[in-house]
């Protein structure tokens, strides 16, 4: 008895769940985790129905944290997008600025200047270290590894600081905008990346002698949580979860953006496809977003932050106080934004958590029509029934914990 | 009535500190837990945070005790009761240290004394049994709190607990009964007590040291076994933070729930004092005081002191160059007494017990802030495989070595 597709509700598991304890002559305990509990990585809910401590039949709900993001981007004009997309998984902000800056600047057709692509190739790796390192962070507590959760923490607090060096902010950073970054490099940032990018390998090492040969750790983790590659396939599961399984798929090789083209890569599969497994994975990912932050401080070329599109981009603030030609377009882009050509497209890219997508449909006016958001964590999250019917609680949390989800990036 | 007084006097003072004790080992649990995580840990209250207890326990008492409607209130009630009670009870019979000869005194034309009283509350001649016999009934709180609060959570947690506390008695019984053997007593002053001496004039006769079958593996299952007995990561399961939220005490509040917590250490004391008396050889110090090991204490003091007056010197921040001198001034003193000619006999092999009760107290937290937590299935299939049948052999071996020298 599993749930394949559609909206379990309460009642439908209550009503299996006394169906079951005829069938099988004895009682059944439905356990409602969630929406507040410590393991399930924000709002989301699961109802599970228990024979002892075994999961017999699972149910997740969401919508919990709603916050009704994609409507809102009909009322902002495209430039002012740019902030509402760093709050739908918060924890890869500058994923999300990609993408919907990619999408716009399709339509735009805009040429973005080779400076600028470096950077977001590697601020996007950077994003993708910080929320490897609290899935990484947060799998363990849940685990029981209490420390490892705090020397993640020590290394996301350093990405942070150079997140606030770029942006002034840690978190929300909006830092790429349509047409290129908001701002230029800071002074010194060669120095921040440098240092965090000597340390971190010795870091990722740090977590793997507490835990990759740990005999607890591979016991909770090893033949934890599997799901057959067909099943994740139909599901739309994407990212980690699928590479776990030995398939090589990575929106960065399939279809390069933002000259991703010109870094030297691998993208790491694993066969086991299990919890243990994922954490592997996502490991080796940590060391291959290293290497590509490496090479781009490394390789970073000169040249402007931003496009040569008057229009679209702000002027300097030099020129916009001496040519009016500037003054023109700086009062015309800040009080009624730009128009984007009639048009749809979609543009997908390789999240932390896998593929995210934008799908923009502008109608000629300076906000957009729709935009819809393919979210990596609302896909991954379908599969929880698959994945934890039969098994323990104790492995509900540690399946919950390596699919790595981000409950605003489900319910938009 | 002499009897009564002495015993009321001991009674207060081991009340006293041993109450003391459970409130500052969580301070010293977060601070050395915060240490290995690259953190501060308590820091606000009081100077490095020492007056962090106290206001935990004022809070605690403050706070309203909740009853909620659903819960079963009598054993709701009684649980927690009858965990502490079970708990504090075991620390009675724990012997700590040798003899005191109280001299002498004249009050008022009076003459009281002169006194000789043993280091401990009571001296039971089964002792072992015991604290076997009690730590057994400590389940019973845990089982009643999981029962009683009428919550799923908290009845998947009691029901884990119960399991496991049951599965683990076993390997642990059998461990302790290896040193018994050896020991010929049940007393636990005499198992201490069969330990002194030394082999080739340095090696301790520690039962983890002694000869014919010496029981370092029977401390090994004894001190997981222990790990499992108090709840404690990796074994934390009754109480699975990320998975029951909090498990059997979920539906706690105020000095209820504080009781549990207060349980959990007392536990923890008695079960490292255990070890310490069946296989550390209790006060036995690691060396003979010959070759200067009652120099260990005063020197440890001293060099305590005098790190906490360097710092205080060259303070690392504000206040410590307030704080760190009236800690140099404090270890110097214990330093003083430990080094004083009458005091000598009393204080050092005190000195040794609680050295190795803290050693073990520190592998606890040490343990916490590095393992991850085992699953349900893995920790009874670990009991019942591996451990009981290790414990199992090692007895057989040892009761074949000690009949043959015999």
């Amino acid at each position: 008895m599993s749930i394949t597709t559609g909206v379990t509700s309460e009642s439908d598991v209550r009503r299996d769940a006394a169906a079951h304890q005829e069938s099988r002559g004895h009682r059944t305990m439905v356990l409602n985790m969630g929406p507040q509990h410590p393991s399930t990585h924000g709002v989301l809910r699961l109802l599970l129905e228990l024979d002892g401590e075994t999961i017999v039949k699972a149910a997740p709900d969401i919508g919990y944290l709603h916050t009704g993001i994609e409507k809102e981007f009909e009322v902002k004009n495209y430039q002012q997008g740019v902030t509402l997309t760093d709050r739908i998984d918060y924890l890869a902000p500058l994923s999300n600025n990609l993408t919907y800056c990619l999408a716009a600047e399709k339509l735009l057709g805009l040429e973005i200047p080779e400076h600028a692509q470096w950077t977001r190739v590697m601020l996007s790796e950077f994003t993708r270290l910080n929320s490897h390192l609290v899935w990484l962070a947060t799998h363990a507590i849940d685990i029981g590894a209490m420390s490892v959760f705090l020397y993640c923490f020590r290394e996301r607090e350093e990405i942070l600081r150079i997140f606030e060096m770029f942006s002034g902010q840690r978190m929300m950073t909006s830092y790429f905008r349509i047409g290129g970054l908001a701002l230029p490099h800071p002074r010194g940032w060669q120095k921040r990346v440098k240092d965090f990018v000597d340390i971190f390998p010795s870091r990722i090492d740090e977590y793997e002698e507490l835990l990759t040969g740990n005999r607890i750790w591979t016991g909770r983790t090893k033949g934890v949580g599997y799901i057959s590659l067909e099943d994740m396939l139909e599901l739309g599961v994407t990212g980690p979860m699928l590479r776990a399984a030995g398939l090589a798929i990575d929106v960065r090789k399939d279809a390069p953006y933002s000259s991703y083209e010109k870094f030297d890569f691998t993208v790491p599969t694993r066969t086991e496809n299990d919890v243990f497994a994922r954490y592997l994975l996502r490991i080796e990912e940590m060391r291959q977003s290293h290497r590509i932050i490496k090479q781009a401080l490394e390789g970073m070329p000169s040249g402007s932050h931003q496009a040569d599109a008057p229009g679209i981009v702000l002027p300097e603030r030099e020129k916009m106080k001496t040519q009016m030609e500037s003054l023109i377009y700086h009062f015309k882009i800040v009080t009624e934004g730009f128009r984007v050509p009639e048009g749809e497209v979609y543009q997908a890219v390789e999240s932390p958590r896998g593929e995210v997508g934008c799908y923009m449909v502008s109608d000629g006016t300076q906000k957009p029509y729709r935009v819809h958001w393919r979210g990596p964590s609302f896909g991954n999250l379908q599969s929880i029934p698959k994945l934890i019917e039969g098994t323990l609680i104790a492995d509900v949390i540690a399946a919950l914990g390596s699919m790595d989800f981000v409950l605003g990036d489900t319910d938009r | 009535m002499e009897f009564l007084v002495i015993t009321l006097i001991k009674l207060a003072l081991i009340t006293f500190i041993f109450m003391t004790t459970l409130a500052y080992l969580q301070w010293v649990e977060r601070k050395v837990i915060a240490h290995v995580q690259v953190r501060m840990g308590p820091s606000r209250v009081g100077p490095h945070g020492l007056l962090q207890p106290l206001a935990d326990v004022i809070k605690l008492i403050t706070k309203e005790g909740v009853l909620p409607p659903h819960v079963n209130a009598g054993y709701y009630l009684l649980a927690p009761f009858l965990a502490v009670f079970m708990a504090l009870i075991s620390i009675s019979i724990i012997p700590f240290g040798t003899g005191i000869d109280i001299p002498a005194m004249t009050f008022g034309g009076k003459t009281f004394g002169p006194y000789h009283t043993m280091m401990e509350l009571a001296s039971v001649n089964m002792g072992v049994l015991m604290i076997l016999a009690v730590s057994s009934m400590g389940v019973y709180g845990i089982a009643l709190a999981g029962w009683s609060s009428n919550n799923k959570y908290a009845l998947l947690g009691g029901l884990r607990s119960s399991a496991q506390m049951i599965s683990y008695e076993l390997p642990m019984s059998l461990a302790i009964a290896s040193p018994l053997l050896m020991a010929g007593t049940l007393q636990l002053r005499g198992i201490a007590d069969s330990q002194a001496g030394f082999y080739l004039g340095f090696v301790p006769k520690w039962a983890i040291f002694q000869m014919p079958a010496p029981q370092i593996f029977a401390f090994i299952i004894f001190m997981i076994s222990a790990f499992a007995e108090t709840n404690r990561i990796p074994f934390d399961l009754p109480e699975a933070e990320n998975e029951l939220v909090a498990g059997f005490h979920v539906e706690y509040s105020s000095m209820t729930f504080a009781s549990f917590f207060m349980a959990e250490y007392a536990n923890m004391v008695t079960v490292c004092s255990v070890g310490t008396l069946l296989f550390l050889g209790g006060w036995q110090p690691l060396w003979p005081a010959a070759l200067g090991s009652n120099f260990v204490a005063p020197a440890i003091f001293l060099g305590a002191g005098l790190i906490c007056l360097y710092h205080g010197l060259n303070p690392a921040r504000p206040f410590d160059r307030y704080t760190l001198p009236v800690f140099a001034v404090v270890f110097f003193g214990l330093a003083g007494l430990m080094a004083f000619p009458p005091l000598v006999p009393v204080l050092t092999p005190l000195f040794w017990f609680l050295a190795k009760v803290g050693f073990l107290l520190f592998v606890f937290i040490w343990i916490r802030a590095t393992l991850p937590r085992f699953r349900y299935d893995q920790l009874m299939s670990f009991a019942w495989k591996f451990l009981f049948p290790a414990a199992l052999l090692n007895l057989l071996v040892t009761g074949f070595l000690v009949a043959l020298v015999s």
